[in-house]
């Protein structure tokens, strides 16, 4: 029963850490790609998107390799900062976050690009700066698309399988979350905690969903 | 008052369009005639700040906002004009009192729905919207927005007012109601005012000075061959 509850509670720290990071940097990217016109634009938007549709397990290979002793960015962490990604659930929080990543930018995008520039237009005549008329005007404005996002990014979060796999491996109480807990209950064939596993992920994801749902753009009138 | 010469290309394909104003008025009131597409609209956004001309200068009220070569461009949070746009652009997530005092919450917050400021109901009382304070912008009728929107414009104390097709939203009668509000503002509070119009009884109404744009070139037109009497019942 402690492995349940602690797969859970390991599960619901990565998915929101992830969340987290998923959120600022999605938010962020979104709104670059929205507002900004430069050469390449398309093709970042490409790239970004992405981590949707590659299989899971691609994605942590490329994560491996990056994030390794002998990657670009591993290498660098453990010289400067002793620091090792691999095998530690740091480690899947930076997978799920990679993850769950286009989850949030592609409707941060959609939702900054509905906001009419000509309002943010009016507030600066006003005399207000630029970075208050995002958080005054447009983030407000966007907010439920960005949410409704965000809360899809959390639920394939916490379904994390294949690149949380890879990079943080199923290590009991440290790295295993539910989704990985559920595959190991069933290959040393324990049903009843696969079953009970299984109906508490359930249950978390449909409440994210009906909060998604709720808060999507349309349900509500704005204007 | 307003002395401007700006050039500006656009390209959008394989179209270009290019904008060549140059103009003078000494008016307290002046108005830009012309039809839609002349680059009226530009104009006015390069005189906000919101469109940044290639080069020329821009000179209102004695203030120096723009020139290239010179290296000036004041940002539009600085120059402290006043601008209506076409369709309001009012906020649609604040209140009406919200909106108003939008300019006078200088942070990163929006003023509380509950804020009182002085000049925010002097304006709210003067234009008849008090009763609809706490109200959103998609709740009033085309007038009652117009008035928001000019009452958020004044309330920031802006140094001249730019008026984008100020009345071209309206129906005939509120259009009617409309100017009658603005002449009675403008008989009010001493305030240079750039108007931009395709309909020549604004000009005739609010003109001192007017030119007419005309495929991005502005010529000086006689005031004269404007007339109000013109019935239109478009």
């Amino acid at each position: 029963m402690d492995t349940v509850w602690g797969a859970l509670a390991l599960s619901l720290k990565v998915a929101g850490l992830a969340t987290l990071l998923a959120a600022l940097s999605g938010v962020a990217t979104g709104f670059v790609l929205a507002r900004g016109r430069f050469p390449g634009r398309d093709v970042l938007d490409t790239l970004l998107t992405l981590p949707m549709v590659l299989p899971p397990t691609v994605l942590g290979y490329y994560l491996l390799v990056l994030l390794g002793r002998q990657g670009a960015l591993g290498g660098w962490l453990q010289a400067q900062w002793g620091v090792n990604l691999i095998f530690s659930w740091q480690g899947a929080v930076i997978a799920a976050a990679v993850v769950a990543f286009p989850l949030v930018f592609k409707p941060a995008r959609a939702a900054f690009e509905a906001v009419d520039c000509q309002l943010e237009q009016a507030a600066q005549v006003l005399g207000i700066s630029r970075l208050a008329v995002f958080f005054r005007i447009t983030l407000p404005l966007a907010w439920r698309g960005i949410l409704a996002g965000i809360l899809l990014a959390f639920a394939r979060a916490l379904g994390e399988f294949g690149a949380t796999l890879m990079v943080a491996g199923s290590i009991p109480g440290k790295t295993q979350t539910l989704s990985i807990a559920v595959y190991e209950a069933v290959q040393a064939g324990q049903d009843d905690v696969a079953n009970l596993l299984v109906g508490v992920i359930s249950a978390v994801c449909i409440t994210v969903l009906l909060a998604a749902g709720y808060l999507a753009p349309g349900r509500v009138a704005q204007r | 008052m307003l002395d401007i010469a700006i050039q500006k290309t656009l390209r959008t394909g394989k179209r270009s369009f290019q904008l060549n104003v140059q103009l003078q008025s000494a008016s307290q009131h002046t108005v830009l005639f012309g039809q839609s597409g002349a680059g009226k609209s530009l104009t006015l956004k390069a005189i906000a700040g919101l469109m940044t001309p290639d080069s020329g200068h821009i000179r209102l009220g004695g203030r120096l906002l723009f020139s290239q070569p010179g290296g000036v461009n004041l940002a539009p949070q600085a120059r402290q004009l006043g601008y209506l746009f076409q369709d309001y652009a009012l906020f649609p997530h604040l209140t009406v009192r919200q909106n108003v005092a939008f300019g006078l919450a200088r942070g990163w917050l929006n003023p509380r729905t509950s804020a009182q400021y002085d000049e925010v109901e002097h304006w709210l009382h003067s234009f008849g919207l008090a009763a609809m304070a706490q109200q959103l912008p998609g709740e009033l009728s085309g007038g009652q927005r117009q008035r928001v929107a000019l009452a958020r414009a004044l309330v920031a104390k802006p140094r001249a007012l730019l008026l984008d097709e100020p009345f071209a939203a309206l129906d005939p009668a509120l259009r009617h109601d409309m100017r009658q509000t603005l002449l009675a503002l403008l008989a009010q509070v001493q305030i240079p005012l750039l108007l931009i119009t395709h309909d020549e009884q604004d000009v005739a109404l609010f003109g001192q000075q007017v030119f007419e744009l005309h495929d991005g070139q502005a010529h000086a037109a006689n005031l004269a061959t404007f007339t109000e009497a013109t019935p239109r019942h478009d």
